[in-house]
């Protein structure tokens, strides 16, 4: 048994054994768990996708004459100005003015709220065009300026949903192509997307969210940020396979971390055809392993992981809840999956490549003693489901 | 046939070059076979032609000379289609979509893109399912 403020103490001493999830599997298979329990004191996780549940609060300072913001514009993206005079609110999938979306069938959704981000921590500069009515202590109605983050006092990322636990796999079963946030998919199954970095993903290396909790310091597109809340749409009351690892979307983080600090390698904006706009993050969290239970959990691996294969021409809209079959991750990472005797072709919307880099730069940070690991202040709940929208009428 | 090589060019035409039909000419005089990829003419009457030329080096050099002595760029580095390593976040979303192999992940265990321009026949598939913009077309 180790405790979290003995992990720190090895790591601040530069002594901490940190693997990734990706390297502990062999490791552990090697030296067997008690003897690599001993050893292992974290294990590096992450994942690199898109998360359309990510946005930004801006606090611009006052102008001269002061305004209190009603309507606001970032690069013609519009901002939620609902708060208090100069803060703003830019979510990643609002799209920009103009933008003709699906009118043009399928829309190419090329700039938005997660374009605007990425453009921020890139350091690159943009515009703001903010609209009021005027008050006596605010008497400013029109304001058009240029920006870069550092000019803000403060640009905080909330990120309300992410690091999902599991994901489906989408595919088309219809006889036309389809576009989805999982990617185009051709019709008669031809293809598939999903999307997740598998046996380096957060929450399948620690499937009851006994380390991960509310408070738990994250690696957050390079700044050091930490879990808020559970994510919305949390509902870790799911199937769950090998080690008590779900099959399905299962359970959610809220994450939050300062813009300024962030590496705009791992902040992108997403345009996903006929379907709308995005931003992809990059993720890393520690694990602490506390004893020998915690060290198996991550030695989860892809092929013990499975997803579920739905219609998403028609189960999926119509939530008829009908699964096409299960497919583990090392299946999908194989680039075809057999669905019903039929080979289909695998794409992925999250970076493997991405999350190995990160999980990589996670453990050089937690060895050279910059990273330490935080004790979460409460754990996330671990009994509940989703419910569908109640609709009267 | 068996010293023939193979070489995918890209023709650019700062004006329209299309009073002289080139494809017939590199066929007869030249004694190349053509395969074209993509051709645009631009409504600035620039042109783009993205081809493979089969034949003997020497008739290549030949029909090479004989384009510009017409005004013709020649560009042999260059393709229509660009992928930008840095843009690339090495999703895979592209791979499946892509007909020749041109854009693969020959490690799956790292899961890293590559992108192999001589393989690419300018189908333009990925460029409609990249997300990240990371694959253009310059025409
Ligand atoms: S243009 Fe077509 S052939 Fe070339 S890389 Fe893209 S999908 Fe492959
Ligand atoms: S879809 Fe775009 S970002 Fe993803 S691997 Fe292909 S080129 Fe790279």
């Amino acid at each position: 048994m180790k405790t979290v403020a003995e992990i720190n103490e090895k790591i601040s001493s530069g002594r901490a054994v940190v693997l990734t999830a990706e390297e502990v599997i062999d490791y552990v298979d090697k030296k067997g768990l008690e003897q690599a329990a001993k050893e292992v004191d974290v294990v590096t996780t992450a994942t690199f996708g898109p998360m359309c549940s990510s946005g930004c609060f801006l606090n611009f300072g006052h102008s001269k004459p002061k305004i209190r913001i009603t309507e606001a514009w970032l690069d013609d993206v519009s901002a939620y100005s609902g708060i208090a005079a100069v803060d703003l609110y830019l979510g990643a999938t609002q799209l920009r003015h103009n933008d003709p979306a699906n009118l043009d069938y399928p829309g190419d959704f090329r700039f938005g709220g997660g374009h605007v981000m990425e453009k921020l921590i890139a350091g690159k500069e943009v515009q703001l065009f903010a609209l009021s009515y005027g008050t006596d202590d605010y008497p400013g109605r029109e304001l058009r300026t240029r920006f870069t983050i550092d000019d803000l006092n403060q640009a905080v990322m909330v990120n309300p949903r992410n690091c999902y636990q599991n994901y489906n796999v989408a595919i088309n079963a219809s006889d036309k192509p389809i576009y989805t946030y999982l990617g185009y998919l051709k019709p008669h199954m031809k293809n598939c997307g999903y999307s997740s970095a598998g046996q380096l993903s957060p929450l399948l290396n620690d499937p009851f969210y006994r380390t991960i909790g509310v408070g738990t310091r994250v690696w957050l597109a390079g700044a050091q940020g930490h879990v808020y809340s559970e994510g919305t749409q949390h509902s870790p009351t799911c199937e769950r396979g090998v080690l008590g690892v779900p099959s399905e979307g299962a359970g959610t983080l809220a994450l939050t971390a300062d813009m300024k600090k962030m590496n705009p390698e791992f902040v992108r904006g997403v345009s996903l055809k006929g379907y709308g706009v995005s931003l992809s993050l990059g993720v890393g969290i520690p694990i602490p392993i506390l004893d020998e239970d915690m060290l198996k959990q991550t030695t989860i691996r892809d092929r013990d992981i499975k997803a579920q294969v739905i219609d998403y021409s028609t189960d999926y809209p119509q939530r008829t809840g009908k699964v096409l079959g299960t497919v583990n991750y090392e299946e999908l990472k194989s680039g075809t999956i057999e669905l019903n005797g039929q080979k289909v072709e695998t794409g992925s919307l999250s970076s493997y490549a991405g999350a190995r880099k990160i999980a990589a730069i996670l453990q050089e940070e937690i060895r050279s003693g910059k990273f330490l690991l935080s004790q979460p202040i409460s754990p996330l709940p671990f009994e509940q489901s989703m419910k569908p929208m109640k609709e009267i009428g | 046939m068996s010293d023939n090589i193979t070489k995918k060019i890209m023709l650019y035409f700062p004006e329209c070059e299309t009073e002289s039909p080139i494809v017939y000419h590199l066929v007869k005089d030249y004694d190349l076979m053509i395969n074209i990829f993509r051709a645009k003419v631009t409504p600035e009457e620039e042109g783009y032609l993205v081809l493979d030329i089969t034949g003997s080096d020497g008739n290549i050099h030949q029909a090479t000379e004989w384009l510009q002595s017409l005004g013709i760029i020649v560009n042999e580095t260059d393709k229509g289609v660009k992928w930008d390593q840095n843009r690339c976040v090495q999703c895979g979303s592209c791979v499946p979509h892509c007909p020749t192999g041109a854009l693969s992940i020959p490690d799956r265990s790292t899961m890293e893109i590559r992108f192999e321009s001589n393989k690419c026949i300018e189908c333009l598939s990925c460029i409609k399912v990249c997300p990240y913009e990371a694959v253009t077309s310059i025409f």
